[in-house]
Order: structure tokens, then C-alpha cells, then sequence
């Protein structure tokens, strides 16, 4: 059975359900309204919901952009400069301890309203997971690899590793080697991004979903909070999505090991 | 196909020499002022029981063991070791997001040296892997990859070759005609090949050497008549092995 239909029906199943507990708890609309209340929300306010989806698309790709990029420069760095690590390492774990959703209102008062504060929302909670699986596949390159590495870029001057041997290593193994560690990095950073947009739309914005969604609460159109949720979760699967296939392309030499099993 | 061909640019030929190799875990001497001399242009053949220190003592050579130490390790020109030996490991150590051909001439690029593809080509048409130059190694069969990690290690055309196990992990067959072919290809280089297989060193060794004991120490040298490969089915060889390994288990 392919993918997509296996994706159908376990829509269509929840949906079911979905109906079902409205028909037998007979729930008001404004608790939890009935899935072909918040398909016509959808269809009456797609060109509000449009509008606001792309809001909100635009912070998570900024935010993944940032944050990955950064991400991918302070793993290089951490594994580049043996004193940074040393320094930086135990900093950069501590600072996970802080909520970031708690920094939300700071950033807002120092970003402002608008999409800077949002994108550094998601570009600071996708970075330390990016950093992370990158850096610790930094550190697991296959030592035979390394070894046979320095036997060919030896030279008969012994004067240890000079930086451009060190620079060869890192750019022909180590980090080729890492590819794998970053892409589970990357998946993990594109199923929070959207959290981190969210929660900065929350605290104070004047568009995107997350601001809709707070908006149709406080009116009681609680059909028009799910249908924006409900576009909210189509794009973050679809973003996932999309970067796995496109990760999958990119390392074909990294098979999926459970694929047949 | 000659091997001039290929060994164009061999460089002249070097002995290796190395005096007071020491290596010890945990306080423990696995070897002391351990001497090896290897000969220009032959095949030296380290024989040993696991964990005696024969492939520590080559990785010492190979200058990758932070371990093991050394009172002198010198070429027999005068001359550093360092730059001039490809090393073969027992596992293939081909990356796997690179391309045979792209493996083959890791070197070059590490070195940032513009890979001399046309040699490359011949190396793998002469392990036989001309039609797999594009192939990813996870497409290969295990004694194919063997045979393009020593493609690779040829690439490198150094004075020493240094082989650590390099055929111990592929069946019976193969392993025979693996060492047919790396013997074939090293005529006239200074190799050392580390294997724990008695008729692998009387096959391929124009010398070969027991490291047993505790601390480890060389055995006399054993210069078995004829040319190498030797065939396998000699029976002279078999008996010559029976002797090694009642040497190795004493």
C-alpha cells in the first residue's frame, strides 16, 4: 500500500471520530465544533486564512534558514577550535535550561511587533538542536577514516597537523561523514520552527495564524481558531515533509535501514 | 598490460628502518626495544597471534598510532617515513558517499592536488573495477571493495606500502585472487603486510617474520625459495605453515 493512501485513510478515520464524539457528546459549536463546521469556516475565510498562513510560512522558513545556517557555522566552529568548545560547549547547554517562550515577550519588546521577532523566535529554538546532532556527528567520524586521512596528507616535514591538513579533514571526511547528524538536526528543526513562529505570534503580533487563532478565540469563532489550526498543521507536515524527501535525495548514500524491514 | 604503466612515477625504492619500538598498556609491554628492518623493494610478511602488537607496531610505521614509540623510524636513504607510504587497512575504509573513482583519488584532493583520473582509470580497469567507477561502495561486493581500497592504495604510488590484514576479511577464494593481484601490483615496492594467515605470508612474502612472546619480539627471518605469489596449492608451502603456526601457538 502506497504512502498517500495510507495517509487517506488515516484521515479520513480521525475525522470520523472527530464526528462521531460530536454527535454523541452533542457538544456545542463553540466547544468543539464538528469537522464540516470548520471546512466552511475554511472555505468562507480562505482568502483571511491565506493571508495570515503566509505570514507565518514566511517566519518559519526565515526561522529555519537562520537558524539552521547558524547552527551549521557553530558546530563547524565548535569543532574547528578545541578552546571554544571548552568555553562555549557548557554555555550553550545551560542556555538550553532557559525556556525559550519565555524570552518571547523580550524579544517582542526589542524586535517589535513585526516578523523580525518571530523569525528570531524560530531561528533560536531551532538552533540548538541543528548545532547539536551536527556537532556530536563532527565528533563520530569513523576513526579508520581519519587514520588513512593522515597518511595521505602526511608530510616529510614533522611538524604535526598544520591547519590546512586539519582544514582538508574537515572538509573531505568530517563533515561529509556529519551529513547524516545534521539532517536528523534539520527534520527535528523543521517540526519545531512552527512552535517557535506560534508562540511569537502569541505574545504579540497584528497577523499570522497564531494571531488569527488568538483573535477567533477571544470572538468565539472557534470554527474559524480550528480551521487556522488546521492549516497550521497541513503546512508544518507539509514542511517536514518536504525537507525529508529533499534530505533523502541529497544523502542517498545513507539508506534507510528500516525501509524493508 | 605492463606495469610500467601504471607505475610510472615509481619512486626509487626504500628500505625502512626501525630501532627500540616500544608499546605498553596499562603499564604492561606489549613490545620493547622492539628492531624491524624491512627491505627495498620486497615483500615483508609480519606474522603474529591477535594481540601481540603486529598491527600496532605498522600503525606506528604508518605514523597514526599515539601510542606506540619509537627510538629511530627512518627510511634507509636517510630520509623521513613520513609522505611516502599508503597505508591498507583489513576493512576498506571507502567513504561511502563517494563514488569508486572519487575513493580511488581521495589523496589527490586531500592534498589539493588535481586527481590524475587517467591513472585512476587504469588502476581500476587493472583490479578489474573499470565498469564500477561510478558505483557507490555500498553497490559493491566485499572483495571488490577490497580491491578499490588497493586501487586507492596504489593511487598514492609511495616507496612503502604498508598492509594491515588487508585481505582477512573476504572469503577463501577471493582472498586468492586478491593476493595474486596485490602481488602482481607491487613488484619492485617496499611493503609490509601484517596477517595472522601462515600460507598469506608464504605466498606473498620474499621474507617473512613471527612476532610472539611476551613483550612481543621478532623471530629470525624465514626467506622461503622461489617467486612470489607462490601457488597456493605448493606442498612445500603447506608444510612450511604447519611449522609457523606450531611457532605461533608455542
Amino acid at each position: 500500500m502506497d504512502i498517500a493512501r495510507r495517509a487517506l485513510i488515516s484521515l479520513a478515520i480521525l475525522l470520523a471520530g472527530w464526528q462521531g464524539l460530536v454527535w454523541l457528546t452533542d457538544v456545542e459549536p463553540f466547544i468543539l465544533p464538528g469537522p464540516w463546521l470548520v471546512l466552511a469556516s475554511l472555505a468562507g475565510h480562505l482568502e483571511l486564512i491565506g493571508k495570515h498562513a503566509v505570514t507565518t510560512l514566511l517566519e518559519i522558513i526565515l526561522g529555519l534558514l537562520f537558524g539552521s545556517v547558524f547552527g551549521v557555522l557553530s558546530a563547524v566552529s565548535l569543532s574547528w577550535y578545541p578552546n571554544v568548545r571548552r568555553w562555549l560547549l557548557p554555555l550553550l547547554v545551560v542556555t538550553q535550561a532557559i525556556p525559550v517562550f519565555a524570552l518571547a515577550p523580550v524579544l517582542v519588546l526589542w524586535l517589535g511587533y513585526g516578523l523580525a521577532s518571530k523569525v528570531m523566535m524560530a531561528s533560536l529554538i531551532i538552533f540548538f538542536p541543528v548545532t547539536a546532532a551536527f556537532l556530536d556527528g563532527l565528533r563520530r567520524t569513523e576513526p579508520g577514516w581519519l587514520d588513512l586521512a593522515q597518511t595521505m596528507t602526511a608530510r616529510s616535514t614533522p611538524n604535526g597537523t598544520t591547519a590546512s591538513q586539519r582544514w582538508a579533514l574537515l572538509r573531505h571526511i568530517r563533515i561529509p561523514a556529519a551529513l547524516p547528524a545534521l539532517a536528523s538536526g534539520l527534520r527535528v528543526a523543521a517540526s519545531v520552527a512552527p512552535i517557535g513562529a506560534v508562540v511569537g505570534e502569541w505574545v504579540g503580533s497584528s497577523a499570522g495564524l497564531g494571531y488569527l487563532m488568538l483573535h477567533a478565540n477571544g470572538r468565539m469563532q472557534i470554527d474559524l481558531l480550528f480551521a487556522a489550526l488546521f492549516v497550521l498543521a497541513a503546512m508544518a507536515v507539509t514542511i517536514y515533509f518536504t525537507l525529508d524527501w529533499l534530505l533523502r535525495r541529497l544523502l542517498p548514500w545513507q539508506p534507510d535501514s528500516l525501509a524493508h524491514d | 598490460m605492463p606495469a610500467q604503466t601504471f607505475n610510472r612515477d615509481n619512486p626509487p625504492a626504500i628500505g625502512v628502518e626501525l630501532r627500540g619500538g616500544a608499546l605498553a598498556f596499562d603499564g604492561r609491554a606489549v613490545f620493547k626495544d622492539l628492531d624491524l628492518d624491512i627491505p627495498a623493494g620486497q615483500t615483508t610478511c609480519l606474522l603474529g597471534a591477535s594481540g601481540v602488537g603486529k598491527s600496532s607496531l605498522l600503525r606506528l610505521i604508518a605514523g597514526i598510532s599515539p601510542e606506540a614509540t619509537a627510538r629511530h623510524l627512518g627510511a634507509s636513504d636517510g630520509g623521513p617515513i613520513a609522505g611516502r607510504i599508503a597505508y591498507m587497512d583489513q576493512r576498506d575504509l571507502l567513504l561511502p558517499w563517494l563514488n569508486v573513482l572519487a575513493n580511488v583519488t581521495l589523496g589527490a584532493r586531500l592534498r589539493g592536488e588535481a586527481p590524475d583520473y587517467h591513472r585512476a582509470g587504469d588502476l581500476l580497469a587493472r583490479v578489474g573495477l573499470a565498469d564500477e567507477a561510478n558505483a557507490l561502495p555500498s553497490a559493491l561486493s566485499g572483495g571488490m571493495r577490497q580491491r578499490a581500497a588497493l586501487a586507492r592504495t596504489l593511487m598514492e604510488d609511495r616507496a612503502v606500502v604498508l598492509m594491515d590484514e588487508p585481505f582477512s576479511a573476504v572469503d577463501a577464494l577471493t582472498r586468492l585472487r586478491l593476493q595474486d593481484l596485490a602481488a602482481e601490483l607491487l613488484i619492485g615496492r617496499t611493503t609490509l603486510l601484517v596477517t595472522h594467515d601462515p600460507l598469506e605470508a608464504l605466498r606473498l612474502g620474499h621474507r617473512i617474520l613471527v612476532l610472539r612472546g611476551d613483550p612481543a619480539h621478532m623471530s629470525t627471518p624465514l626467506e622461503p625459495a622461489g617467486t612470489v605469489p607462490r601457488p597456493a596449492d605448493d606442498p612445500a608451502l603447506h608444510g612450511l605453515a604447519a611449522g609457523i603456526l606450531r611457532d605461533l601457538a608455542a
